[in-house]
């Protein structure tokens, strides 16, 4: 364990320690950001009436539009001379939002990831080549300063250029490759081509992340390069990738929960969810130089999980990012996302088949109909077996959402298409205003 | 020579919809022999036996139908009462469970044709020849 006093403290002091991080974070935004001072009065809520962990509640949340609005750099509570490095996230709407680091916190980001990649099983003998791309955005540096602190030798070598990464990756004798799915896959591939045999190569941990994943993309990864696969989780505007690292047990992501606070809440009301409850995740920096940046909502949906993990660390686990929270839909009262109907109707076809979900309520209880456009896979000359295979859709969809679902089998092309030639995922019929 | 083509073609339960797809046939020279309809309350399988199924397969899908082709066999019917029954006598007796049939009439003869779907196909040929039921080769069927 890189820092065991951290990783295995008691909850009880983990709890006191982010108090007192949390406490000296709002009272020193409130009073260096002029965003903070105007955002915190306006709420008529100030620094002293956070006296617990729980009155966090009382802070509004901030948005990527708030992080906008104080494009470049009206986010920083410090004097520009002590920003060494800036970062940026996509713009893909309007402006994008700047990153800011001072030493201090670029020292702190190396600190948590050497942790992370110390759970990965590495240390400082281990060659760690870098897939993630070196820019702007902060994709790659996460775990560059983090095998800096753990003293490991990292190969800056970014993305692209596959048939040279398995060149490197055979000459160097990489022990860990850091990776997005996709591009994992797809180096794969190459190495396969290339007559790369993993078991000769005997890597010792993937990295990877950045971007949705699902267990079969684990397994299959895992597979072909005959080691483990460790989820990585950050986001630039907090820091960077590194928040959240997965340990041997593969079994969530541990947050380093002394520079952040993770709380899950409904995205619909803003209210504060139980441990073990699916919702949004939302971020608190407990210890930032430059930029601190309270009750962040990441829009990732997640859940924590607190019980001691089975690798002996006490720092709160999230689970794997399942969506993100502009696409949930609430039906009788259970959070229903896209991609749990996707996950269920990969199980009855290999391609997945064109749907829409349908939300109705035609007296008081709702009703989710989902509207699946037959295909060549699921069609027979049967009707027992059309009968089948809608019902065991039904199925499939109830396993994954917990409520039962109209399925019903439509026409190719029957669903209307945008000029775009997309399905709007959800239709939302019920009068809710 | 006795396994004819057979459409199998996907229709959601629809106002208009058989009607529609019968139009788009027509309206492309393609004779229908015979048809029959299985349905739910939201969708169906319409079975069509037609003169050119190649051609009237491409067309349905370049309409974005989905359609499968299926093999049946048409046996003929004695002209006699009970021509139907003594058939399903013969499988009854050889444990073939059929998938579906439907009848229609030989335009020319005025003779019935029954048309079978069962799981063994080849099985079936066999034990209606075996019991001499006259079956109808598919190119005459498509050329009735
Ligand atoms: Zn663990």
């Amino acid at each position: 364990m890189w820092n065991e006093e951290i990783e295995c403290m008691s909850r009880e002091d983990i709890f006191e320690l982010q108090l007192k991080k949390l406490q000296a974070t709002v009272k020193r935004a409130f009073d260096k950001i002029p965003f903070y001072t105007e955002k915190y009065t306006n709420a008529n809520v100030f620094p002293e009436d956070i006296e617990t962990l729980d009155d966090i509640v009382k802070l509004p949340f901030l948005t990527k539009d708030d992080l906008r609005a104080c494009y470049p750099f009206g986010m920083f509570a410090v004097d520009k001379k002590e920003i060494i490095e800036v970062h940026s996230s996509s713009g893909t709407t309007g402006k994008p939002v700047v990153s800011g680091y001072t030493q201090g916190d670029i020292d702190n980001w190396g600190e948590i990831v050497a942790r992370g990649l110390t759970m990965m099983g590495l240390d400082s003998d281990d060659i760690i080549q870098n897939t993630h791309g070196y820019g702007l955005f902060t994709g790659g540096f996460g775990v560059h300063y983090g095998a800096h602190r753990l003293g490991a030798t990292i190969i800056p070598i970014s993305t692209g250029q596959t048939r040279r990464q398995v060149e490197i990756m055979a000459d160097f004798g990489s022990t860990c490759l850091i990776f997005t799915p996709s591009y994992g896959i797809y180096l794969g591939e190459v190495a396969k081509e290339e007559g790369i045999d993993f078991d000769e190569i005997g890597l010792k941990a993937i990295g990877f992340g950045a971007e949705m994943w699902t267990a079969e993309m684990r397994d299959r990864i895992e597979e072909t390069f005959k080691t483990k696969a460790y989820n990585i989780y950050g986001l630039t505007e907090l820091m960077g990738p590194g928040i959240g690292m997965e340990c041997c047990a593969q079994n969530g992501l541990h947050i380093a929960e002394d520079f952040f606070y993770p709380e899950i809440i409904d995205p619909k009301t803003g209210i504060t969810l139980p441990e073990g409850t699916h919702g949004e995740l939302v971020l608190t920096n407990l210890e930032r130089e430059s930029m601190p940046v309270i009750r962040f909502r990441t829009k990732d949906l997640t859940a924590l999980h607190y019980d001691t993990c089975e690798c002996g660390r006490t720092l709160a686990r999230m689970e794997r990012i399942t969506g993100r929270s502009d696409d949930m839909i609430k039906v009788k009262g259970v959070a229903v996302f896209p991609s749990q109907i996707e996950k269920a109707l990969l199980k009855v076809s290999d391609i997945e088949p064109h749907y829409q979900i349908i939300v109705t309520r035609p007296d008081i209880m709702d009703e989710i109909e989902i509207k699946v456009e037959a295909s060549e896979a699921l069609f027979s000359d049967d009707i027992k077996e059309m009968m089948g295979v809608k019902r065991k859709i039904g199925e499939y969809i109830q396993n994954e959402i917990g409520i039962a679902v109209n399925v019903s089998l439509v026409a190719p092309k029957s669903i209307p298409r945008s000029t775009k030639g997309k399905i709007q995922r959800v239709i939302d019929k019920r009068n809710l205003h | 020579m006795y396994k004819i083509t057979q459409l199998s073609i996907f229709l959601e339960n629809k106002r208009g919809n058989l009607y529609n797809t019968l139009d788009l046939l027509a309206a492309n020279d393609i004779n229908i022999r015979a048809l029959s309809l299985a349905d739910t309350t939201e969708f169906g399988i319409l079975r069509l036996v037609v003169q050119d199924p190649v051609k009237a397969k491409k067309i349905l899908e370049e309409h974005w139908y989905i359609v499968k082709n299926t093999p049946i066999v048409g046996a003929e019917l004695d002209d006699t009462p009970g021509g139907l029954s003594s058939v399903l006598k013969i499988l009854n007796d050889e444990e073939i469970d059929l998938e579906y049939l439907y009848a229609f009439t030989h335009e020319k003869t005025e003779k019935a044709i029954l048309l079978l779907q069962a799981e063994d196909l080849d099985n079936l040929i066999n034990i209606l020849t075996a019991y001499k039921v006259p079956l109808v080769p598919a190119e005459e069927v498509y050329n009735l």
